[in-house]
């Protein structure tokens, strides 16, 4: 097991995100955050804290992508985990999702179905902590806090301190040392 | 969790997982999603033996909105008897590749029959059998109870809930009177003493014979209906003698507290055991009823069909 990012490198991937997300879009009036729960939702909390200190408030919520997974029946059923979509909706807004660790991608194909069952957003990007290739489908992210090349036999965990009592992300082999 | 046949089935753990499931389905739908592909490709049949309109209904539509296949099979007429008929039944609907079955019939034990008889592979539902039990109206009652006195966690305790009736013939009041327990909420039984069944002072639950007494400390009243389809006997003098006794009539209801709820499940029979005012008031919660058992059932079926079944047996050592 090693830690690969501490909390200040966490926080600092954020704010360039952050900022990242303020440039692309030219300002923010018409960007909407989206955190896919658990951790992508507390992330995209953050994220929402430090637009707010740099330009504006935008809305942000949560987006449960569960009921839409491919692989519903390779797992046994899951709890769902709370949805709140702002009240101004998503039709026509620039829909920043946001996750944790990016991998095969088919947690974001999930969610861009639960997007399109929402509203039709004008534009869809995506923020990740941590990409750590292995993609199984044409996905990558727009903004990234770190670029990880892993072995498919590696764990990362993403921990925050909202769920986990900690900022870290850490990386463990399958045996879990 | 394999099958669903009995509120003794499901642990308090396993009870608020289907509830908080629930609640999320019921704040997605508030949005605009209306159908979810989760269980697109898996055929759930209907199989009703006995009349119902609310309930199949509303398994139909939460099935319908996870995107699985509905069959409709009603029995009714069905001249065949009981054993071997379910059996001929049940292998039909093994040829045809059913992955859930809902059944109802007039037996008690019809469902346990069907899950345990090994003439089937699919995931059994209990939508009422005879007068054992009926587990989903119980979940949708406690959410129903829950959400209304805002209990986020599913914790009842402290909530005294009344249930009104035919309790001898009542699935629903079995079913109820094991999840409201489960979930920490007071139970009183009301009703004559003939309807009253045998050993029901070991379900957990106060008995009283007198409506009258106990109305003013009740959170929830939930009417139930006389059965009379169920009845062989006479168990009160007559249909307004048993009204003026244990119906919730205009004076009952102005003398519930004002914080209270009234519940039925339906089918109502206005004027023996609820008022029209009552069934009407802005105290009743029977419409909301209806409405969340349609997320209660979406909830059910996602948790018994969303997984891959073999899975989901090993985990739970079935």
């Amino acid at each position: 097991m090693a830690s690969i990012l501490d909390a200040g490198d966490i926080s600092r991937a954020l704010k360039r995100i952050s900022h990242e997300i303020v440039e692309r879009n030219h300002g923010l009036s018409n960007v909407t955050l989206l955190g896919i729960p658990t951790r992508g939702a507390y992330l995209a909390d953050r994220i929402a804290a430090n637009l707010a200190e740099i330009e504006s408030v935008v809305p942000h919520g949560t987006l449960d992508v569960t009921l839409h997974r491919d692989d519903l029946r390779l797992r046994p059923p899951r709890p769902l985990l709370p949805t709140s979509i702002p009240p101004e909706g998503i039709e026509g807004r620039d829909v920043v999702l946001v996750d944790d660790v990016l991998f095969s991608g088919r947690t974001i194909r999930a969610a861009l179905d639960a997007l399109g069952e929402i509203g039709r957003p004008r534009s869809v990007q995506l923020a990740v902590l941590v990409d750590r290739g292995h993609r199984e489908l044409p996905i990558r992210a727009d903004f990234v806090g770190k670029n990880i090349p892993t072995s498919s036999l590696e764990t990362i965990r993403v921990r925050l301190v909202e769920v986990d009592g900690a900022d870290e992300v850490i990386i463990e082999n399958q045996e879990g040392n | 969790m394999r099958h669903l046949l009995s509120i003794n089935d499901l642990t308090v753990q396993q009870a608020h997982e289907i509830l908080t499931t629930a609640y999320e389905l019921d704040r997605v739908s508030d949005g605009q999603i209306k159908k979810l592909p989760t269980l697109r490709g898996r055929t759930i049949v209907n199989l009703f033996f006995e009349d119902s309109t609310r309930t199949r209904i509303s398994f139909e539509s939460a099935a319908k909105r996870l995107s699985a296949d509905v069959i409709n099979f009603s029995a009714k007429g069905s001249s065949v008897s009981k054993g071997e008929s379910l059996k001929d039944t049940a292998q039909t609907l093994q040829a045809m590749g059913a992955d859930g079955v809902i059944i109802r019939h007039n037996a008690s034990g019809a469902a346990q029959r069907l899950a345990d008889s090994g003439w089937i592979s699919a995931s059994v539902i209990n939508a009422g059998d005879g007068t054992h039990e009926h587990p989903t109206q119980a979940l949708l009652d406690s959410y129903t109870i829950a959400r209304n006195f805002e209990r986020e966690n599913y914790d009842l305790s402290g909530l005294t809930i009344g249930i009104v009736g035919d309790i001898l013939h009542s699935r629903v009041a079995r079913s109820n009177v094991l999840l409201l327990r489960k979930l920490g909420a007071s139970v009183i039984l009301i009703a004559p003493p003939t309807l009253i069944p045998v050993g029901a002072e070991s379900w957990g639950a106060t008995i009283s014979y007198s409506f009258d007494d106990v109305i003013e400390n009740l959170d929830v009243v939930m009417t139930l209906r006389i059965q009379h389809e169920r009845m062989s006997n006479f168990f009160f003098p007559s249909l307004q003698e048993y009204s003026r006794g244990y119906g919730l009539d205009d004076s009952r209801l102005s003398r519930m507290k004002a914080s209270a709820v009234i519940m039925h499940p339906g089918p109502m029979n206005r004027g023996v055991e609820i008022s029209s005012s009552a069934a009407d008031s802005n105290q009743s919660l029977v419409l909301r009823q209806v409405t969340n058992g349609v997320f209660v059932r979406m909830a059910v079926l996602y948790h018994l069909l969303g997984g891959p079944q073999s899975a989901t047996q090993s985990e739970m050592g079935i």
